[in-house]
């Protein structure tokens, strides 16, 4: 994470210049802190961009001249695991989507950082819900469309809100993986065939990059040095996957190439949820109340609750899709995950600190904790009901213009 | 508060017959003790509500008389409301006109509805009884749409609404903006989709004057025209159009076609309602709108928002919602109405959009969406309230009969979802752009 540390030393220098100075005292009603038993009538002190302390109001000494932020509910600044907010923009026109390039169907290549659009109004939109972090990129729909990132929803300029530039690496398998009429692959079988074909390049690449005479090294390759990190799992492969053999193949894949992963989507997994659990890989479930059609069409408003008392661990994404709504809300997807089964604390969870730790951030964001990012979003209500808006949200310590929805 | 012609739907009403498929309640059957939303009148806090025959008997407060030999079930700590009405939706998947033309008022819904398609089910666990089934917007004129009732159907029969002389209910899918500008025969621009459709509407007024003249005469009737003929219903207003509009300009275009031929519309999705609200008023002309997770998804919708339905609620235009399923759920529409209050419109008036003010859009209010007596027995069961993400719709009645129970496995899956209960085939997501592969 050398080089998220260098991002997060570039934002602190230019935000600190400006307003992170000063301090900021959110006080709310119920604090659900995500470490621990929820506060009732708390604090959360900011400065610098860090939460600086968190407690029950009465124990905490607030200093004077300090901004106060009053709220029914806090919660840390929501994560969401999978979506492709600031890539497919808001008016769905050929210039604006930037998720999915088909000439080929393989293309590691593609870095994140590269097309990302941090002042997409989606971008200002879901974080007017409370959303602080996105784990954004290129979408599914082709074998390996390219990288994802992480990113806050604040600032807009993406070198100060990056994270982490290259998250993982997004694959698909399965239907979702076809390429246009007539080109591979076009059946699934192929498209596995044609993911470990590449996988033994890139593991020929590691191997011949290792020699001692360095006129035997293999020329740089853009590719296989991303499917590299993913056989060391530094950038793991993110496989989309709905149908159960589709499920199934993606396990296979990893043990054969002992890669690690994260299964995407997987409407299927209530009828493998042995195999998932034995795998140790996490989930990140399709969005609750997305659409139960073609490969989806198993899919079920109670898988979450399913994949909580298996033990599997997953985070809850707003995913993609190519029509309305532009993007979903990973508020609202958990809170139909609350309202099915999962219990009120793990359906935050996994908007929060679960999902931080399936993303690697968790010692920067996710949870309200001393010398975190001071990541919050304040509610008027329980954050998941339909009729509560969100009434504030702090980002890395700046409170940004919230219009209340 | 529904302005649009006062007189024609109690003609409507006086005729209007209901095909009944199953035979509900031999015995009243009495439901105690839930809070009842009756939406026209009063909510009873722990109400009695007694159906029979298909039909609403008694409602009123705690201790109101049961009629001799009635069963009770108690309800108390659930709510009752009446039965959902859809003013725009697309489940049975059916397909209206085809991509030889821009206006074709010949093509039915009634011909293409899969009534064994999920979606009809889901649509009843979400406590939907009456959906307004519309061709998609890919036309100028895309057909006729079918108001059904969500009866537990073996064919479309069984779900229809007819009059007695057996005409079908239903209105006219119009649309403008940019789903119907494709490539000829289509239209290329706003105005010559304007200049397309008031030709159209040209061409059935001289239709109707020469029947007219024809006085009964077979020689001199022109011959049958299965498009002018319908246009010529909606010019006598008996026809109502439902016409598809998102950008404030196209939503004014609307209006002056209205103004010109005097048709009765309902205005759909009208993402821009709240640039235009007065204008909208002023022409006493209904709407139907769409709540949706996130703005944009195509340029007419970029300013889509949920301050809609609060900013026409204020300025007086009668306001309904729909799911316009798939592209929302049916089993979330109580949702679109909870986004609609917490964007600042009243509970009242997003209960009443849900039910009466939609079965108005549908002429369809002397029957349906309150709870009054001599009303059809449609309502629905709720563990909660209406506006809470932890509520579900526990059961859903049409006609007195139950068709959709939480408790019975089998329905509870078209709740969940869960495997078999979704579609196999790609999502019907009518339309704009080259890549949009669903079309």
């Amino acid at each position: 994470m050398k080089k998220s540390a260098r991002y997060f030393v570039t934002l602190a220098c230019l935000l600190a210049a400006t307003s992170l100075a000063e301090g900021i005292v959110v006080h709310g009603e119920i604090i659900h802190t995500m470490a621990g038993a929820i506060i009732r009538d708390g604090v959360v002190l900011i400065q610098h961009g860090k939460i600086e302390s968190v407690g029950e109001a009465a124990s905490v000494k607030i200093p004077a001249g300090w901004r106060v932020l009053k709220a029914r509910v806090v919660t840390p600044g929501l994560i969401d695991a999978h979506t492709v907010v600031g890539f497919s923009g808001i008016l769905n026109q050929p210039h604006d989507q930037e998720q999915l390039e088909k000439s080929t169907p393989l293309q590691p290549e593609l870095r994140a950082i590269d097309a990302y659009n941090g002042r997409d109004p989606l971008v200002e939109y879901v974080r007017s819900f409370g959303v602080t972090t996105l784990h954004t990129g290129h979408g599914p729909g082709a074998l390996i469309s390219g990288q994802t990132m992480i990113v806050k929803t604040y600032p807009l300029n993406v070198d100060l809100a990056l994270i982490n530039p290259a998250a993982m690496t997004a694959a698909t398998l399965g239907a979702g993986a076809k390429a246009e009429k007539d080109k591979a692959p076009g059946t699934a079988s192929k498209a596995v065939a044609m993911l470990r074909a590449e996988l033994i390049k890139a593991e020929d690449y590691v191997a011949k990059g290792k020699k001692s005479d360095i006129e035997k090294r293999p020329a740089r390759d853009l590719r296989l040095e991303v499917l590299a990190r993913a056989l060391d799992g530094e950038q793991p492969l993110l496989i989309t996957v709905h149908r159960h053999q589709d499920i199934l193949a993606a396990l296979r894949l990893a043990a054969e190439f002992k890669l690690k992963i994260v299964l995407d989507g997987v409407s299927d997994a209530p009828l493998v949820l042995d195999q998932i659990k034995q795998s140790g890989f996490p989930v990140f479930l399709h969005p609750t109340m997305y659409r139960a059609n073609n490969e989806t069409e198993n899919l079920s408003v109670e898988t979450a609750s399913k994949l909580r008392k298996a033990g599997i661990p997953f985070a809850l994404q707003s995913g993609f899709e190519n029509y309305v709504p532009k993007t979903r809300i990973v508020l609202f997807e958990a809170a139909i995950a609350a309202a099915n089964g999962l219990s009120q604390s793990d359906a935050l969870a996994a908007i929060t600190i679960d999902a931080a730790k399936l993303l690697g951030i968790q010692q920067r964001t996710g949870s309200l904790e001393i010398g975190k990012d001071a990541d919050l979003a304040l509610y008027d209500g329980d954050p998941f009901e339909y009729t509560t808006h969100c009434t504030g949200v702090v980002v890395s310590g700046v409170v940004t213009d919230v219009q209340p929805h | 508060m529904i302005r649009f012609c006062p007189a024609f739907p109690a003609f409507l009403a006086a005729v209007f017959g209901w095909a009944v498929l199953a035979p509900a309640q031999e015995t009243p059957l009495a439901l105690i003790g839930a809070q009842l939303i009756c939406v026209s009148g009063e909510t009873h806090e722990e109400g009695v509500l007694v159906v029979h025959r298909g039909k609403i008997i008694i409602v009123g407060p705690r201790g109101t008389a049961l009629p001799a030999g009635a069963t009770t079930r108690d309800v108390r700590g659930q709510i009752i409301m009446p039965g959902l009405v859809d003013t725009h939706s697309h489940i049975g998947s059916p397909a209206g006109g085809d991509q030889s033309a821009p206006i074709q008022p010949d093509a039915r819904v009634l011909d293409a509805v899969d009534v064994r398609d999920a979606s009809i089910q889901k649509a009843q666990a979400g406590g939907l009884t009456t959906a307004n089934i519309m061709p998609g917007s890919g036309h100028l004129i895309s057909g006729q749409t079918l108001y059904v009732k969500l009866r537990d159907g073996n064919t479309i029969d069984d779900l229809l609404i007819t009059d007695k002389a057996g005409r079908v209910a239903g209105g006219l899918k119009m649309a403008n903006g940019t789903n119907s500008r494709k490539d000829p025969p289509f239209p290329g621009t706003r105005a010559k989709s304007a200049a397309l459709v008031r030709e159209k509407f040209i061409a059935a007024r001289e239709y109707r004057e020469k029947i007219v003249r024809a006085k009964g005469d077979a020689d001199k009737l022109p011959p049958r025209d299965l498009a002018l003929e319908i246009l010529v219903e909606v010019l006598e207003r008996q026809r109502v159009v439902h016409h598809h509009t998102h950008r404030h300009d196209d939503i004014l275009t609307v209006l002056r076609l209205q103004k010109e031929f005097g048709f009765r519309v309902v205005l759909h999705h009208v993402s821009d309602a709240w640039k235009v609200a007065e204008e909208i008023a002023a022409a006493h002309v209904p709407c139907s709108i769409i709540l949706l997770d996130s703005p944009g998804g195509k340029l007419e919708a970029r300013d889509v928002d949920w301050k809609n339905g609060v900013v026409l609620e204020k300025a007086g235009v009668p306001v309904g919602f729909h799911t316009d399923d798939p592209v929302t759920d049916s089993r979330l529409f109580l949702r679109s109405a909870a986004f609609a209050v917490r964007a600042g419109m009243s509970r009242a008036g997003a209960l009443r959009a849900l039910t009466l003010t939609g079965a108005e859009m549908l002429d369809l209010q002397a029957r349906i969406g309150s709870l009054d007596v001599g009303k059809d027995a449609d309502f629905i069961v709720l563990s909660g309230d209406p506006f809470s993400v932890y509520t579900h719709v526990l059961e859903t009645y049409v006609d007195g009969v139950k068709v959709f129970d939480r408790e019975k496995e089998k329905d509870r899956r078209w709740s969940t979802g869960g495997y078999g209960a979704g579609n196999p085939r790609p999502a019907h997501l009518c339309c704009y752009g080259s890549w949009e592969e669903a079309r």
